[in-house]
């Protein structure tokens, strides 16, 4: 499998606090990573580095070969990485459709004038969007609600409405931030399954996770953080049986990585 | 459809031919001065309503309102332009002043933006003030009336100094340019264009993250509201034939927000009607004398607490 992220060295002091600390690894094509670690591990400074939401201190991100780090967070998502929010980021006032409408933006053809003209392709782009909007909202079981104002969606759906957004954008890499976060267990297993999906759709998935369980069912490869180092890559049997991962979790170690 | 076409129809009639009908018939032609300044303020108004549109409390019209006419009252007077050149020019030059002001300050959000903006309108009565071609504190005074305006040898408006009573004139050129601008405004927020704006108002963060370059966005935005002022501006000049320094103060920023905020941030026409609303509210109140500005003042406030999504919020169905 070809690596298609490349984290190198990353790298992230804010005065004098380092939330990551030399960190490197890769992710490969269509596989699903988990970021792991404790509490202020690291992990969500990774994530907006690696969707440059946050530049490095020092290292680089890289995507195909193209750095993507130290840039705009939109022009990641031109490469083709995109992120999600937890929940509460959703574009409020705006109904579920066409929050997953003007999420397409980066598949528009129309330049903006011809938007502002109505042309012929501005015309065709927005058919298209409304098309595939429907598609990715019968995916995510929330064809029927479209019409609903996105503010008064129950949690769950707000989650998959989150995930909608950045299927919107076509990504090739999509960042899921804590997935699970605030699921119980059957809630967690529709997610654990809807995030498969998300692979067969093509989809390369690295999610940023807490729950120990739902990372050891689904991912394919996990990177433990602690104290912003990386100190354990493996599959997940290999990582349930690492010693300074369980050294890092002491205390919680037994129920919290499933054994 | 056809319901949208039977309102322009009744505004454009009302425009056109009730008003000036309820005029002669009343004989107060000083109404023309007004309307042609509720029409040009609410162009100015339509530009706040913009970077509103975005998220960004803009409280720096006047800034380029005055910015506009001192362009439009330069050009004619030092340069020998003719009125109707400037406009454009006028526009472009706010325009072009605002993406380089925009870039900097457009990065803050809500109150610390407004603030600056603030700032920036008695940042530019000062600069008129100092600056030798703005001829200080004096101003610019006896601006010759718009000359005639023709394309290929066809005369498309007359030389207003020709005009037996040139207000009339000014009053539907005004009204022309308003309703030019509403409609272009219109289209752009029913456009996809005025919903990634939207998206921009509800979240930056998830909108560049899907893709959209919040900054050159909000800089378009903040380029097209600034347009709207100085165009506004070089058009009140010529309808005042001069142009001070206090021309547009910190008050005149603070109403075009204000006239927004009235007739309502969800809607296209909100500033139109909140200009209109307020211009003649305000005059209205003229005859209360010292209490004018409490009662004006404590109307609005009132207006703020019962209809918080404007006056428009009245006649929308509610959609949750």
């Amino acid at each position: 499998m070809a690596q298609i992220l490349e984290v190198k060295a990353l790298t992230k002091r804010f005065g004098g606090l380092t939330a990551v600390n030399d960190v490197s690894f890769a992710v490969n094509e269509k596989e699903i990573l988990s970021v792991i670690g404790p509490n202020g591990a690291g992990k969500s400074t990774l994530f907006k580095l690696i969707s440059s939401f946050l530049s490095p201190t020092s290292g680089e991100v890289t995507f195909k070969g193209e750095r993507i780090s130290n840039q705009s967070p939109h022009i990641a998502a031109r490469k083709g990485v995109v992120r999600t929010f937890q929940e509460t980021t959703i574009f409020r006032n705006m109904s579920v459709r066409d929050n997953v409408i003007v999420a397409h933006q980066l598949r528009a053809r129309a330049s903006l004038l011809g938007f502002f003209l109505g042309s012929a392709e501005a015309r065709r782009d927005e058919a298209r969007f409304a098309e595939s909007a429907d598609e990715i909202l019968s995916f995510l079981g929330l064809d029927g609600i479209g019409g609903e104002f996105a503010r008064n969606l129950p949690h769950g759906h707000l989650r998959a409405l989150g995930i909608a957004i950045g299927l919107a954008t076509k990504p090739t890499l999509l960042l899921l931030d804590e997935p699970f976060a605030g699921m119980n267990h059957d809630e967690t297993m529709k997610a654990v399954s809807m995030v498969r999906k998300l692979r067969e759709r093509g989809l390369t998935v690295l999610l940023v996770e807490h729950d120990m369980q739902a990372v050891m069912k689904i991912s394919d490869r996990i990177v433990v953080l602690n104290f912003g180092e990386k100190i354990a890559e493996g599959t997940p049997s290999e990582i349930q049986n690492n010693q300074r991962v369980i050294e890092a979790y002491l205390g919680v170690e037994d129920e919290a990585i499933g054994l | 459809m056809t319901k949208k076409l039977a309102g322009l129809i009744v505004f454009l009639i009302t425009v056109f031919i009730v008003v000036p009908w309820l005029i002669s018939v009343t004989g107060r032609t000083d109404l023309y001065y007004v309307f042609t300044s509720v029409a040009l303020l609410s162009i100015a108004s339509a530009g706040v309503w913009l970077t509103f549109y975005i998220g960004r409390i803009n409280i720096g019209q006047g800034a380029y309102a005055l910015m506009g006419g001192y362009v439009s009252a330069i050009l004619i007077m030092y340069y020998g332009w003719s009125f109707w050149w400037t406009l454009p020019v006028a526009g472009m030059f706010c325009a072009v002043a605002s993406i380089l002001i925009g870039i900097p300050i457009l990065r803050l959000r809500g109150v610390y933006f407004a603030m600056v903006t603030l700032i920036l309108t008695e940042v530019m009565r000062l600069l008129a003030l100092a600056v030798p071609i703005t001829n200080g504190a004096k101003g610019i005074t006896s601006i010759p009336p718009p000359g005639p305006l023709s394309i290929f040898g066809f005369v498309l408006v007359p030389d207003f100094a020709t005009l037996q009573n040139p207000r009339i004139a000014f009053y539907y050129l005004s009204a022309v340019l308003m309703i030019i601008c509403f409609a272009l405004m219109y289209r752009l927020v029913h456009s996809r264009i005025g919903h990634i704006c939207m998206s921009l108002q509800q979240n930056e963060e998830l909108a560049s993250s899907i893709g959209v370059n919040i900054a050159a966005l909000r800089v378009m935005a903040y380029a097209i509201s600034s347009f709207l002022g100085g165009l506004a501006g070089a058009v009140f000049i010529g309808a005042t034939q001069s142009i001070y320094p206090s021309s547009f103060t910190v008050t005149d920023s603070v109403n075009f927000m204000l006239n927004c905020f009235l007739g309502g941030l969800g809607y296209v026409f909100g500033p139109m009607l909140g200009t209109l609303v307020l211009y003649l509210g305000w005059n209205l109140l003229f005859s209360t004398g010292e209490y004018q500005l409490l009662i004006y003042s404590a109307a609005m406030i009132v207006l703020m607490l019962v209809l918080p999504n404007g006056l428009l919020s009245l006649g929308a169905k509610r959609k949750d």
